[in-house]
């Protein structure tokens, strides 16, 4: 299986043997996090553009070191800050950073399918970093990373997404890769965070969190945005928090014990987890940071180190 | 061949002859080969070998289709203010290139058509630079505001031949209600683009399971069912011309179909889009398939066909909303809504309707004829003796590919860029004088 | 080698499994008597039969002198210098389980043809720490030397052309023990 994608836009469109190698290429570069001197010279000379019109630290961050260590260079263009607050459009912006010649782009934005209408635009690799509520495949990658390090396999294996699934490009990705690779996805939250027919990809839905949860492999809590209540999706967090918060009892009176409990972070301490059962030792949820870091490297080293070459 | 349009309407309506075309006229069941006289503007006579008159123009029609005029009752011309999109001159040269001899224009200019001098003024661009008949529609509320009614009854003696605040409907029922009552006297509808608001706020495709998969904000079909709805109990309550504008979902079909059988007053038209395409194409994140109504299911795409066969819907309208290539580039959820449709109807209708089998060529003539004009009461769409001698010549074998940048509007935001097409407009004759011919 | 196997048929073989024993026996004793004996040695092979040889070496070692050597596994691929010119790389991963720091590092890899395999190898080595010495085994010498690199201890020096390849194949990877020559199979 070798690489021949240009971009990575969605985990629809992979098919598990991509996914497998994405997982295991991330896998064979985690140890580079250990040594002493952290860099390789795999992508000197290479360029990669963030291109980020979202706030996210610590998914810019973690490309940006990813790239480091390959040795590129890598560029940080925010929203703020650029011309992009000057009222140019998203489009005038991307084809100004193509017309520099970057060898991958690394976009977040706002828009679903800002990330498709870049690789069309450009001729360089693009990797979608999260674009609106459709994808946000690295972070699917460094779920899997995470869970295989941890169970060892994929297949057979049953998770629980839990929360605002409708407004959520991580679950999204998680639910495409994860049923190509022959894992059980719940999708659990007040059905207003569940999105419509989302049973036609594959997933149950579970409206209570202690059927959802009831001996899966791994619990997977999303993010909620606090400004779900104004468009009257949810009455209060602290209603939220109450029936959809996981803590600690809860956890312990339904899930197996050897559960994996991933968040995508940033968490909101106290409303879709309780402090405990986020620094519990269940929680993997810097584990998920750390192979952040080597997921993005393998992207950006199967992207970006076969660029222009034909098989020798 | 395109004429220099200021001539149609500054010059007295023309004298011609159509030889040897399959003459088909729902109006008056007639499908048959035969010769049309058209004499100074007007339809003079039908039958075979007719003579032609000294200094008439005659047109071998021969393997072609001859019908009445094709009438376009929701079409956006952008003048006044939007000229960069549109104006009523390159507007009705693309209606003219579509086969299409009659345009109403909505309301939704800048200033809004919500006051006599704004129609005044659309009719005498229509006069002098128009290239077919330009029906104004007027806006319900003051501004497409939705607060105050506009001046409707001067409206209707300016010439307007419907009401509508289209894009920007009227979301207080009490309002809506008063502008249906005081339309009755006008004989004239109120065109509803049927839409509820809160439900369909930040809509930008249909909800669904493409829509949860691509991750866009999307309006559920229940956002046009609940103001169908509304708007059918609405027009029962006063007795008004409900007239649904592009009617999209299964369920505001089976609305409608209800509210005849009931006797209220309740026409509907649907564009070709809705007819032919689904949501499954909007995983392009093409702008061009972004509009609103957005594109539906294939349960729906079924329903809207199956209702235009049997009547239902009483016409095809194309509601050809030019946009300028920086309003629909770029992202999907923030790009504009609604595509141009003028020079694509035809034939796109006639490759995926008539040639599968789905639609008769006859019913389709129709509902771009006799629908149209007896829900207006437009002079137009017959061939009766004494009607405007206005024509749409087609050809049903003609190969043609949709090509957008020769569109003669002057937007190119068309989803239809590629297709390869059987069937299309050969020749549009408005007023006795030929505007346009297939190249 | 990166090469797609069917292009290539064989045209001579150059040892057989006795001979490729034998070879893997005189390095042993050559690296024992070079260093003076096993202590301070490690063994760092370069993936993937870099890696067998440096196994079956450390093995041989083991039974002469009764010592235990350690191997790592270095997987270059970060460290090319045509990844431009090849498709799409395939990274395996490096696994050198303990310090190379003031060891003596003996790089394996099966066939030394440019020299480029081992400038890669080298710099990733040096990247992981700073060894007091890194003497270089290669199995096969075939020539065309693009780089002033030089190996210590050698199987078996073997003259080819360009265009031929030569393919190290070991039980472990290939069920049989022996060293072909091949060439391209459209001549």
């Amino acid at each position: 299986m070798a690489w021949t994608r240009k971009d990575l836009l969605t985990m629809r469109e992979l098919d598990p043997g991509e996914i497998q190698l994405l997982v295991e290429t991330a896998a064979s570069l985690e140890e580079i996090a250990t040594r002493d001197i952290k860099k390789v010279p795999a992508l000197r000379g290479k360029t990669v553009v963030n291109l980020f019109y979202e706030a996210s630290t610590r998914t810019r961050t973690s490309f940006e070191i990813a790239g480091k260590w390959l040795s590129a260079d890598v560029i940080n263009f925010s929203a703020s800050g650029s011309s992009a607050g000057k009222g140019e459009s998203f489009l005038d912006t991307a084809k100004t950073i193509g017309a520099m010649s970057p060898d991958v782009v690394v976009v977040r934005h706002s828009s679903a399918g800002a990330a498709a209408l870049l690789a069309r635009e450009l001729t360089c690799s693009i990797v979608n970093a999260g674009d609106g509520a459709h994808e946000h495949p690295t972070q699917a990658l460094l779920d899997l990373l995470t869970i295989r390090e941890k169970k060892g396999h994929f297949d057979g294996l049953s998770v629980a997404i839990v929360g605002d699934v409708a407004h959520s490009r991580v679950a999204r990705s998680n639910i495409h890769a994860m049923k190509k690779l022959g894992m059980t996805v719940t999708v659990a939250g007040p059905p207003t965070l569940i999105p419509p027919n989302v049973q036609e990809l594959g997933v149950k839905v579970s409206y209570r969190l202690d059927d959802a949860i009831r001996d899966v492999d791994v619990i997977m809590m999303l993010r909620l945005q606090h400004e779900r209540m104004a468009g009257g999706l949810i009455p209060s967090l602290r209603e939220y928090s109450r029936y959809w918060g996981l803590t600690l009892d809860k956890l312990s009176a339904q899930a197996r014990p050897d559960v994996l409990i991933m968040h995508p972070g940033p968490v909101n301490r106290g409303v879709e987890l309780s402090p405990e059962v986020a620094d519990g030792p269940y929680s993997v949820i810097l584990d998920q940071v750390t192979k952040g870091v080597a997921v993005r490297m393998g992207v950006l080293f199967l992207l970006a180190g076969s660029r222009g070459g034909s098989p020798a | 061949m395109t004429m220099t349009t200021s001539a149609v309407f500054a010059r007295a309506g023309g004298t011609i002859v159509i030889r040897g075309g399959r003459v088909l006229d729902p109006s008056t069941a007639l499908d048959a080969t035969q010769d049309v006289l058209i004499v100074d503007g007007a339809i003079r006579e039908l039958g075979p070998a007719l003579p032609a008159p000294d200094g008439a123009s005659v047109i071998d029609a021969t393997g072609k289709v001859v019908c009445p005029g094709f009438i376009d009752m929701h079409v956006h011309l952008r003048e006044p203010g939007l000229e960069y999109k549109e104006t009523v001159a390159t507007g009705t040269r693309a209606a003219a290139a579509g086969g299409f001899t009659a345009v109403c224009c909505m309301a939704n200019t800048s200033p809004v058509n919500d006051n006599r001098s704004i129609t005044d003024y659309i009719l005498a661009k229509a006069r002098t630079e128009g290239a077919v008949r330009v029906y104004p529609i007027g806006a319900v509320t003051r501004g497409l505001e939705g607060k105050a009614l506009a001046e409707l009854a001067e409206l209707a003696e300016a010439g307007c031949v419907a009401f509508s605040d289209d894009g920007k409907p009227v979301m207080n029922a009490a309002l809506y209600r008063r502008a249906m009552e005081y339309t009755l006297p006008f004989g004239a509808p109120v065109v509803s683009h049927a839409e509820d608001l809160h439900l369909a706020e930040g809509g930008a495709m249909n909800e669904g399971v493409v829509s949860t998969e691509l991750g866009l904000p999307a309006a559920s079909a229940a956002a046009e069912d609940v103001m169908v709805a509304r708007d059918i109990l609405l027009a029962e309550l006063t007795g008004a011309h409900l007239h649904i504008a592009h009617i999209s979902t299964a369920g505001a079909i089976r609305l409608v179909r209800e509210a005849r059988a009931r006797g209220v007053h309740v026409t509907c038209e649907v564009t070709p889009h809705h007819l032919v395409l689904t949501d499954e194409q909007v995983r392009t994140y093409d702008p061009n398939v972004k509009m609103s109504p957005p594109l539906r299911t294939r349960r729906d795409t079924d329903a809207l066909g199956e209702a235009l066969a049997d009547g239902t819907i009483d016409c095809i309208a194309t509601d050809h909303a030019p946009h300028a290539l920086s309003d629909k580039e770029g992202e999907f959820d923030r790009a504009a809504f609604g595509i141009v449709g003028l020079e694509t109807a035809v034939p796109v209708l006639l490759d995926r309707l008539v040639r599968p089998g789905v639609l008769s060529l006859s019913t389709l003539v129709a509902r771009l004829t006799t629908g149209p004009a007896r829900l207006l009461n437009l002079p137009g769409g017959s061939l009766a003796r004494g009607r405007p001698g206005d024509l749409s010549i087609l050809d049903v074998d003609r190969e043609l590919t949709i090509d957008p940048t020769r569109f003669l509007s002057r937007s190119r935001n068309t989803p239809f860029g590629g297709w390869s097409v059987t069937g299309g407009p050969w020749m549009t004759i408005v007023n006795g004088h030929v505007v346009w011919q297939a190249q | 080698m990166n090469r797609p196997a069917q292009h290539f048929r064989e045209k001579a073989q150059v040892l057989d499994e006795a001979a490729l024993d034998r070879a893997l026996t005189r390095i042993a004793h050559e690296i024992l008597e070079r260093n003076a004996g096993a202590s301070d040695l490690a063994f760092v092979g370069i993936r993937t039969r870099g890696v067998t040889i440096a196994q079956r070496l450390t093995a041989k070692i083991a039974a002469i002198d009764g010592t235990t050597l350690p191997v790592g596994a270095l997987d270059i691929t970060l460290y090319r210098d045509d990844l431009d010119m090849r498709g799409a790389p395939v990274v395996r991963g490096t696994d050198i389980p303990f310090s190379i720091k003031d060891k003596t590092v003996v790089l394996v890899d099966d066939v030394l043809f440019t020299g480029r395999t081992i400038r890669a190898a080298l710099d990733a080595l040096i990247d992981l720490g700073r060894p007091k010495m890194i003497q270089l085994a290669s199995f096969i010498d075939r020539g065309h030397r693009e780089l002033p690199i030089r190996p210590d201890y050698v199987g078996k020096n073997l003259p080819t052309s360009r265009r031929e390849s030569v393919a190290v194949r070991l039980r472990e990877h290939d069920g049989e023990d022996r060293v072909v020559i091949e060439e391209p199979e459209d001549v």
